[in-house]
């Protein structure tokens, strides 16, 4: 493929994603982070490891997953054609065990017996659980409150796979709470405790490890479409929370030219209302959770609070290397409702037999507002993140119904 | 000399420890912030640290956590913390006041904006838990600029190396943080710290204090055996919480009395410097 002329190359030393990224935490952290930091960067270099990385990604999650062309989607729409990376056919059903599989096996590695997470929807908490039993190691999730009542079908398959799930009752008791009480646990018992973050946000080096183990993503499509497609695509698009899945698939081609990349934030019920969670496109810079980044805030610093039908999105922050990427251009970031993600997630349930993720419906929804403007022989690729099984309940109580 | 440095050469040049409280400005609400500054200030207080709320406290315990969301549902903001700081400088001028808090609010108002704010109310230093020393060079200077002392914190697992990094670019004082955990935490290790004070000493060449976990007279003479300060926060946060709001003050002065005599019975510190 045609390199661009000067490579990308972020983060710097420090972790800066331009004025983006770094290291925001407390004392307490700096030199755990330090030794991650150590300890990944010799990992990646391991061949023994990435060899291993690479050995259960394809025998573990089902790797790699195929591109699928969606053709009765795109004739529907009249434009562009419309392709899926379906990573909602991994093992556990969506992106984020890629990212686990990685962190544990450094855990292990690092000699660490106890692993920690965050989630909002239970998906990371899901694949955070799934690799502790894998691995035999301990697994604490801590979840907001308010999740663990909307999610209980994901917090009853955590404690399955033998996880301990912890609702967290500070603050808006939602996904942002649960970090930072992850955080705490982590201060507390950072000395046998790794913490397994499931975006590409947090301190360094967790934005940069994190879309390392996702850019599998990008890459497997890097080498797919050519087959599929005979060329690569013109566009690539991906729904964007905290960013990993989106991460994933832009990486790799950030050094391909002419190639557009699109991330769909959660605009929830219109940017307008106020009751959204876009941080880019309509968030301040500021720093949470360790990094600089673009926050949703009021005029005092304070983080508010956010909303989006899908609970993968619900996150104020986003990560820093999306920041700088809407900075310099290099990628656009777009608003889609919780109105327009429900109709492309029935769309797709309904031309192409696949019920996809709320999430990922936000990226489809991207995807069919954009393919009439274009002509049939443009190619849009989509990562299809994750399914919809654990959305049944908000779907059908959208709809009005009860089971 | 800075108001804290003043202070501090005041203290070791009678062989005595500074005694820092810590409560969080705007709870329980900002009609009594004030008073209670003036209740710390007559139990003994040398230093105040004022907590300024922020909706995301990645350090606290639930203590702080609680007496935060309860400060920012009454309104409180970095701007209505500076206001406060101004009255309490009007009645006294000599006891510094510290500012203690997360990053988000004072970018929101600009580094620069705020120090110059924080300088103009009478703050004598500030300390940002999430600003660690790598990511403070323009913070500091623009701390210093407006003859700010900015306060860094150091950790048990903080090697010499941060020693060294905190000493460059913090001045006041160095706020050891005694245990790996979050503030109010309880598992103290005097050992470690008896340990540790001297080497940091050694290096930063300024008054060590130590917080996280100080609940009563006898920790807090314990520990000021060894350091030049004591902090003590939610334990404060819990006297306020748990008082009427007619004895709030006279019961954080009283408790605040019994550790000031507590460290008053110690002999000078081995070892302190100047």
């Amino acid at each position: 493929m045609q390199k661009a002329d000067t490579p990308y190359q972020y983060p710097d030393a420090r972790g800066h994603f331009g004025p983006y990224g770094g290291v925001f935490v407390a004392e307490t952290l700096v030199p755990a982070l330090e030794e991650l930091r150590e300890a990944y960067d010799a990992a990646r270099r391991d061949p023994e490891f990435m060899a291993e990385f690479e050995y259960e990604l394809k025998h573990y999650v089902g790797r790699p997953s195929p591109i699928y062309h969606a053709r009765r989607l795109s004739e529907r729409f009249g434009g562009a054609q419309i392709y899926l990376k379906r990573e909602d056919l991994n093992h556990t059903g969506a992106h984020k065990i890629n990212n686990c599989i990685g962190q544990a096996l450094l855990a292990r590695r690092m000699g660490k017996p106890r692993v920690i997470a965050e989630t909002g929807a239970g998906q990371h908490g899901v694949a955070s659980a799934t690799v502790a039993a894998r691995y035999g190691m301990e697994c604490v999730v801590y979840m907001g409150s308010e999740d663990v009542k909307r999610q209980a079908s994901n917090v009853y398959r955590m404690k399955l796979l033998g996880a301990s799930v912890v609702p967290v009752e500070s603050g808006s008791k939602t996904l942002k709470d649960a970090l930072n009480e992850a955080m705490r646990d982590w201060v507390t018992n950072v000395a046998d405790t790794f913490y397994i973050i499931g975006t590409v946000a947090g301190p360094h080096p967790y934005p940069m490890m994190v879309r390392d183990f996702q850019a599998v993503i990008g890459q497997e499509c890097i080498a797919q479409m050519p087959e599929m497609a005979g060329r690569q695509p013109d566009c690539v698009i991906a729904s964007v929370g905290g960013g990993s899945n989106a991460m994933g698939i832009f990486h790799p081609y950030l050094d391909v030219p002419g190639v557009r990349l699109i991330g769909a934030e959660a605009a929830g019920a219109g940017i307008d209302t106020g009751r959204h969670a876009a941080s880019l496109s309509a968030g301040r810079p500021g720093v949470l959770h360790g990094n600089r980044t673009y926050l949703l805030q009021d005029e005092d610093g304070q983080i508010i609070e956010t909303h989006s039908v899908s609970a993968g999105l619900d996150y104020p922050g986003v990560g820093p290397e999306h920041a700088w990427l809407k900075d310099s251009g290099r990628a656009e970031y777009v608003g889609v409702t919780d109105d327009e993600a429900l109709q492309a997630f029935h769309d797709l349930c309904r031309l192409e037999g696949i019920i996809p993720a709320l999430e990922s419906a936000h990226a489809i929804a991207c995807a069919t507002r954009l393919a009439p403007t274009l002509s049939r022989d443009q190619i849009l690729l989509v990562n299809l993140s994750g399914r919809g099984d654990k959305d049944m309940h908000t779907v059908a109580e959208r709809s009005g119904i009860q089971f | 000399m800075s108001r804290i440095q003043n202070r501090f050469a005041r203290l070791q040049a009678s062989g005595r420890r500074a005694l820092i409280p810590f409560m969080t400005a705007g709870f329980p609400d900002a009609a009594l912030t004030l008073s209670l500054m003036r209740a710390l200030v007559a139990g003994g207080a040398d230093v105040i640290e004022l907590g300024v709320p922020f909706s995301d406290p990645m350090a606290d315990g639930p203590t702080i956590q609680r007496a935060s969301e309860a400060a920012l549902a009454g309104g409180m903001s970095l701007r209505k913390v500076l206001d406060i700081v101004r009255a309490f400088r009007a009645e006294d001028g000599d006891t510094p006041v510290v500012l203690m808090g997360y990053a988000n609010p004072i970018e929101a108002m600009g580094v620069d904006a705020f120090a110059a704010a924080a300088s103009d109310a009478g703050v004598d230093g500030v300390l940002v838990v999430d600003y660690p020393p790598q990511e403070s060079e323009a913070f500091s200077a623009a701390m210093r600029a407006n003859r700010l002392d900015p306060i860094f914190l150091l950790a048990p697992t903080s090697t010499e190396k941060r020693f060294a990094e905190v000493a460059t670019l913090g001045s006041g004082y160095i706020y050891y943080v005694s245990l790996k955990g979050v503030t109010g935490a309880g598992n103290l290790d005097f050992d470690e710290i008896a340990r540790r004070i001297p080497q940091i000493r050694a290096v930063v060449g300024m008054p060590v204090g130590v917080g996280f976990g100080i609940r009563d007279a006898d920790s807090a003479r314990r520990i000021g055996a060894v350091a030049d300060a004591v902090v003590i926060g939610s334990r404060i946060i819990e006297e306020i919480e748990q008082s009427p709001r007619d004895a709030v003050v006279a019961n954080v002065t009283a408790f605040m009395r019994d550790i000031r005599q507590a460290l008053d019975t110690l002999e000078p510190v081995q070892g302190a410097t100047r």
